[in-house]
């Protein structure tokens, strides 16, 4: 499977972390880890912008985080109007690792705050698409 | 304070809904406005940088196409794109070609038309000036960007929904007296009740950020002209210096943006780096325009700037200290809210602004005083790049 799979709408088919999606499916949300040096990124990374190594790990991000920051969108670009209004947030895991993905649908904007402990899972839609989203549990 | 390059002429269109012309034409009227004030011909332009987005263009690589319209070959041309901030990072790339001693005289060309596609069409393009392989999928556009910074900046600073209203009412107060400007009406309180239903300003876009909040799309172009100090001198009655020209970049995802609570990096960088240049501080500046495209974002810039400490931005809109009469006046000619944000000429319509009110040309809009050095800040995408511009007569 490729990349075009990720996301409500892809805007990208090669990548050469596709791998990702095939994570994703697992239930997994990944990242990449740089052999040589150490370096952790997300979203994750075929090369090491530190090293310049192209030996990357994947590793699992963490269980738990905070919302850092949120939005909810009553208006969408185009191709995406069907879903809206839909929440957008950032996830601080500390460590300097973020993640920035939609909100659950069962999230509403009443229930959320700066600093809330939330986690992320995988999403599947209806047309076989695939993301991740921020949830409370 | 280095003086090695000065703004010899200043241009911009009319920034209108729905120009009756084409990008060539749209491009020549700021082209002519700036190369007249400047008191030349195009036989006195060494080369043309023309600015836009290119996510609006029908027009493949713009630059042949109106360096020829306004008589600019066979001189050099190219094309400049940072998204928003195309046409001060073209006055940058000019600054570079005449310190060098490249090239004496540089037309800095930035123009937009956006009309020509939806508004939901246009959100789906700029928001493809984001990461379009990790965000655009999620359905992301420019003001729930913005709003991820609006909402913990407010939460973190105790910065209101009222607050963010003034800024709309501020900008306004000068659109309404901007003939160039495309939002010419004033805004009240009650175009933000969410009670009043005829209220459109009031309606959310993204939470917290209503439409009263966002700039107003238009079609416009700017033009700034640049010259070494030689012929600055022998040319021009009224040169405007560049003091300091500072610039930074970010990175484009979300996850690797630091605390959105303190809001953009890349302003407080390209800032620091302009007021080092120009040896000043803050305090010296007695006009500015900053990149207004929300109203969270003045109140960013002016911590950025530094014309408030952090997190104390609401006092200068609560205290009308940016209004024209107050100690630093900020976007008084509309700003993007009201004036209008047609991309890529944005930021040399700032210049534009600026250079005016130097000159003591700025008419109604005119800041008391004889102000000696103004400052431009122009932001392309969320934050991604970052120009701050300090001019001085």
């Amino acid at each position: 499977m490729g990349f075009e799979k990720f996301g409500r709408k892809s805007f990208t088919s090669a990548t050469k972390i596709a791998k990702f999606v095939d994570f994703l499916n697992e239930g997994k949300i990944m990242g990449t880890l740089c052999k040589k040096c150490g370096a952790r990124y997300f979203p994750p990374r075929a090369d090491c912008a530190n090293c310049f190594s192209s030996d990357m790990d994947w590793f699992e991000m963490p269980k738990k985080g905070k919302l850092e920051t949120f939005t909810v969108a009553y208006y969408a670009p185009y191709g995406f109007e069907m879903d809206c209004p839909y929440g957008m947030g950032v996830v601080d895991y500390g460590n300097n690792l973020k993640l920035f993905a939609r909100i659950s649908k069962g999230l509403k904007l009443e229930e959320l705050k700066n600093d809330m402990e939330v986690t992320v899972k995988p999403v599947r839609y209806e047309d076989g698409q695939i993301a991740f989203e921020i949830t409370k549990e | 304070m280095p003086k090695d390059v000065a703004v010899i002429g200043v241009g911009q269109s009319y920034f209108v809904r729905g120009y009756e012309g084409s990008i060539r034409e749209l491009a020549f009227e700021a082209y002519r406005e700036a190369a007249q004030d400047a008191g030349i011909t195009s036989k006195d332009v060494d080369a043309s940088i023309i600015c836009s987005a290119p996510e609006y263009d029908k027009q493949r690589s713009p630059a042949g196409v109106i360096a020829e319209y306004l008589g600019l070959i066979p001189q050099p041309t190219m094309y400049v794109e940072t998204v928003c901030s195309s046409s001060t990072t073209g006055v940058r790339i000019a600054y570079g070609l005449i310190k060098s001693g490249l090239h004496d005289i540089v037309a800095v060309i930035g123009f937009q038309k956006m009309s020509e596609i939806t508004s939901a069409e246009s959100q789906e393009r700029m928001g493809r000036g984001a990461d379009i392989q990790w965000e655009s999928p999620f359905g992301t556009m420019m003001p729930a960007y913005y709003a991820l910074y609006a909402q913990a900046y407010m939460a973190k600073n105790g910065l209101t929904l009222d607050d963010l209203m003034q800024v709309r009412i501020k900008s306004a107060t000068y659109g309404q007296i901007n003939e160039r400007a495309v939002y010419r009406r004033p805004v009240t309180p009650e175009d933000f009740d969410p009670n009043n239903p005829n209220a459109k300003l009031a309606q959310i876009v993204s939470w917290p950020l209503r439409v009263g909040d966002a700039c107003a799309n238009a079609d416009g172009s700017s033009c700034v002209i640049l010259a070494s100090a030689e012929k600055a001198k022998a040319i021009s009655k009224k040169p405007v210096w560049i003091l300091g020209i500072g610039a930074a970049s970010e990175s484009v995802n979300m996850a690797s943006r630091p605390d959105f609570s303190k809001g953009l990096r890349v302003a407080y960088i390209a800032a620091q780096k302009a007021y080092k240049m120009a040896g000043i501080t803050p305090k010296d500046v007695k006009v500015a325009e900053v990149h207004d495209c929300f109203t969270i974002a003045e109140i960013m810039a002016y911590e950025a700037l530094g014309f408030a400490p952090p997190g104390e931005g609401k006092q200068l809109i609560r205290e009308r200290a940016t209004y024209k009469e107050g100690p630093i006046p900020v976007n008084v000619d509309g700003g993007l809210l009201s004036k209008g944000h047609p991309i890529g000429a944005t930021g040399g319509s700032q210049i534009r602004t600026i250079v005016l009110q130097l000159r003591g040309e700025a008419g109604a809009m005119q800041v008391p005083g004889e102000p000696d050095i103004g400052l431009v800040h122009n932001i392309g995408g969320v934050g991604l790049y970052g120009n701050v511009i300090i001019f001085g007569r």
